[in-house]
C-alpha cells in the first residue's frame, strides 16, 4: 500500500533520514520504534506531506501513485492521514463539527463509540485545553476514524497519557485493522510497538532492523533503550 | 398622529430573519421588544416588569429601558435597530436600568445589510442594582460595502453582587470603521464579562477599548477578544483592567489572528493594581493561524481554504 524508497530528508547541513526504504502492505499494523531524535516525527511528516518536509531524495507510493509531489489534502484525498503527537486544540469548535469535517462518512456518535467514549458526553463539549490529555488523544483517533482512511500513521499515541486510555488506544489501533485500515505506528514504547504485525527500528535516520515483533522490541530494549548515542549501532550488534 | 410603520416593521422583520433573528419573537407578546429604523420606533413590547421610554431625535432615537426590582424576565428581550437606507446616520441613545436583584437577557441585532454610507453611533450607560443579572448579545449584520462607519461607546455600573454578561458580534458583512469603546466600574463581588468577536477584511479598520475598573472587594471580570484579520484590514485592542481594591480578579484575554500580508494587528493589554491583594492578569497572542491546525485539517482532507474557514468560524463564534 505504501512505499517509501531511498527517502533522504534533512535541515541545513544536518541529515535526519537517511535512505529510508519501507513497505506497508494493506490491513498490516507497521510499527516504528526508536529512541527521541532518531527522525520517527520527520518521517510521519514526510509520509504525509507536511509543508517544508519533502524529501530531498527518494520517492514515495502510495498504491501504486507517486505521491511525493502531492499536497498535505491531496494524500489526505487519497486515504492518508496522520494523528499528531500532541493534537491540536481548536477554540470554539465542538467535538461533533470536529468529528463533521467530511460529509457522508463515519457518523461522529460512531467515531466516538469506536474509541470508547460516550457520544452524550462529548459531542458538544469544545476540542480545547479543557479536554485531558487522553480524552484529546481518542478524540483525534475518532477523527481519524471519522474520515475512514486507507493508511493513518499515529505519532505517539501514547505519549502524556494514563494506562487506561493506553489500554483503550491499543484496542483502538487494532479496531482500524479490522476495518482494513493500514497503521503505521510511531512509537517509543516497546509495548505500544508490540502492537504491531511487524516491527521497523529506526536509529539516527536509518531502518536498522526489522521484522518480527518480539526480536525487534527486544533487540530495542537490550541496545537502544538505555542508548545515548545517535547513529553508531555497531555492525557487530547488528549481525 | 399616529404613523403606519407597518410596512417598515415588515421590511425590518425580514431582514431581521435573514440576518438569524428570531422574527417571530418580535410579534410574540411573551417577549420584550423595540424595533428601531432610522429615527422611528417601529414596535415595541412592554412586559409585566419592564418597560420601554422612547423618544425620537432629528437622527435617532433616545430609549430608556427599566427592570423592575426582583423581577426576573423569563425569555429574552429582542432589540433590533436598523438602518434600511443606503445613506444616513443613526445616533442610539440609551439607558438600561436594572433594579435590585432583577434578571434580564437582551439579544440585540443592528443591521446595516444595504449600507453605502451608515454613521451609526450606539451611546449606552448600563446600571446594573444588586445582585442583578444582566446579558447583552449584540450582533451587527454590516453590507459588504465597507461603507459603515459604527461608534459603540458604553459606560457602566455594576453594583454590589451583580452581574454584567456582553458580547459584542461582527463577522457578517464588512466591519468598516468601527471603534468600540467601553468602560465598566464594578462594585465589590460583582462580575463582568466583556467579549468582543470581530472578523476584518479588505480596508476595514478596528479599534476597540474594553476597560474595567474593579472598584470593589471581590470584584471579578474578563475583557476578552477574538479578532480575525484578512487582507489589508487592521486591528488595534486595548484591554484595561484596574484591580482597585482587594481580592478582585481581572484576566484580559486578547487573541488576534493576521490572515494576508497586508493585515496589521495591534494588541495592547493593560493591567494595574492599586491593592496587593489584588489579582489581574493577560495573555495576548498575535498571529497566523497555528499551522498544525491548519494541517491537522488539511490532513483530514480539507483544503487550505476549507481550514482557515473552520478555524476562523470557530474562534468567531
Amino acid at each position: 500500500m505504501l512505499e517509501l524508497r531511498d527517502v533522504h530528508y534533512g535541515t541545513g547541513d544536518k541529515e535526519i533520514l537517511k535512505g529510508i526504504d519501507l513497505v506497508i502492505g494493506e490491513s498490516r499494523i507497521q510499527s516504528i520504534i526508536g529512541v527521541n531524535g532518531t527522525g520517527k516525527t520527520t518521517l510521519a511528516a514526510i509520509i504525509m506531506g507536511l509543508n517544508g518536509y519533502r524529501p530531498h531524495r527518494g520517492r514515495i507510493f502510495f498504491k501504486g501513485r507517486d505521491i511525493t509531489d502531492l499536497s498535505i489534502t491531496e494524500r489526505a484525498k487519497l486515504g492518508i492521514t496522520l494523528a499528531w503527537q500532541i493534537p491540536a486544540s481548536f477554540e470554539g469548535i465542538t467535538v461533533k463539527e470536529y468529528l463533521s469535517i467530511k460529509k457522508n462518512f463515519t457518523a461522529p456518535e460512531k467515531a466516538l463509540k469506536l474509541v470508547g467514549l460516550n457520544p452524550n458526553l462529548y459531542l458538544n463539549r469544545v476540542v480545547d485545553e479543557n479536554l485531558s490529555g487522553g480524552e484529546r488523544k481518542r478524540i483525534e483517533l475518532a477523527s481519524v476514524f471519522s474520515v475512514k482512511p486507507k493508511l493513518v500513521i499515529l505519532d505517539e499515541p501514547d505519549s502524556g497519557i494514563d494506562m487506561a486510555s493506553i489500554t483503550a488506544i491499543k484496542k483502538v489501533i487494532k479496531n482500524f485493522k479490522k476495518m482494513g485500515t493500514s497503521v503505521l505506528l510511531i512509537t517509543h514504547s516497546e509495548r505500544m510497538a508490540k502492537v504491531g504485525d511487524t516491527v521497523s527500528l529506526l536509529c539516527d535516520g536509518k531502518i536498522v532492523k526489522e521484522g518480527n515483533v518480539k526480536e525487534v522490541t527486544e533487540f530495542f530494549r537490550k541496545y537502544c533503550r538505555e542508548c545515548d548515542h545517535i547513529g553508531e549501532i555497531e555492525e557487530e550488534i547488528l549481525k | 398622529m399616529s404613523i403606519d410603520y407597518s410596512k417598515e416593521f415588515e421590511m425590518i422583520a425580514e431582514v431581521y430573519k435573514k440576518t438569524g433573528g428570531d422574527e417571530k419573537a418580535l410579534f410574540d407578546k411573551k417577549h420584550g421588544a423595540l424595533i428601531i429604523n432610522e429615527n422611528k420606533v417601529l414596535g415595541k413590547n412592554e412586559i409585566k416588569g419592564m418597560r420601554i421610554e422612547h423618544q425620537s431625535l432629528k437622527n435617532g432615537v433616545k430609549v430608556k429601558i427599566f427592570v423592575e426590582e426582583g423581577i426576573k424576565i423569563e425569555n429574552p428581550v429582542h432589540l433590533c435597530f436598523g438602518m434600511l437606507p443606503k445613506e444616513g446616520r443613526q445616533e442610539i441613545y440609551s439607558e438600561f436600568i436594572i433594579g435590585k436583584n432583577a434578571g434580564v437577557e437582551f439579544t440585540a441585532h443592528c443591521i446595516f445589510s444595504n449600507a453605502k454610507h451608515i454613521e451609526h453611533i450606539m451611546d449606552s450607560e448600563v446600571v446594573i442594582g444588586e445582585n442583578a443579572e444582566m446579558s447583552y448579545t449584540e450582533t451587527h449584520y454590516h453590507s459588504e460595502s465597507g461603507g459603515t462607519f459604527v461608534y459603540p461607546k458604553l459606560r457602566g455600573e455594576i453594583k454590589k453582587g451583580g452581574r454584567f454578561f456582553e458580547e459584542f458580534k461582527l463577522t457578517e458583512g464588512r466591519a468598516g470603521t468601527l471603534n468600540i469603546d467601553y468602560e465598566i466600574d464594578q462594585d465589590e463581588r460583582s462580575s463582568c464579562e466583556l467579549l468582543t468577536k470581530i472578523y476584518g477584511k479588505k480596508d476595514d479598520r478596528i479599534e476597540v477599548r474594553e476597560s474595567l475598573n474593579l472598584n470593589g472587594v471581590y470584584a471579578a471580570g474578563t475583557a476578552k477578544s477574538r479578532i480575525v484579520l484578512t487582507d489589508n484590514a487592521f486591528g488595534n485592542v486595548l484591554g484595561e483592567i484596574k484591580g482597585n481594591a482587594a481580592y478582585t480578579r481581572g484576566h484580559v484575554d486578547c487573541h488576534e489572528i493576521v490572515h494576508g500580508d497586508g493585515a496589521k494587528a495591534v494588541s495592547t493589554p493593560k493591567i494595574s493594581v492599586e491593592n496587593s491583594f489584588a489579582r489581574v492578569t493577560h495573555e495576548a497572542a498575535i498571529g497566523r493561524i497555528s499551522k498544525k491546525e491548519l494541517e491537522t485539517l488539511m490532513a483530514r482532507g480539507l483544503r487550505e481554504e476549507e481550514a482557515v474557514d473552520f478555524i476562523v468560524r470557530g474562534l468567531l463564534r
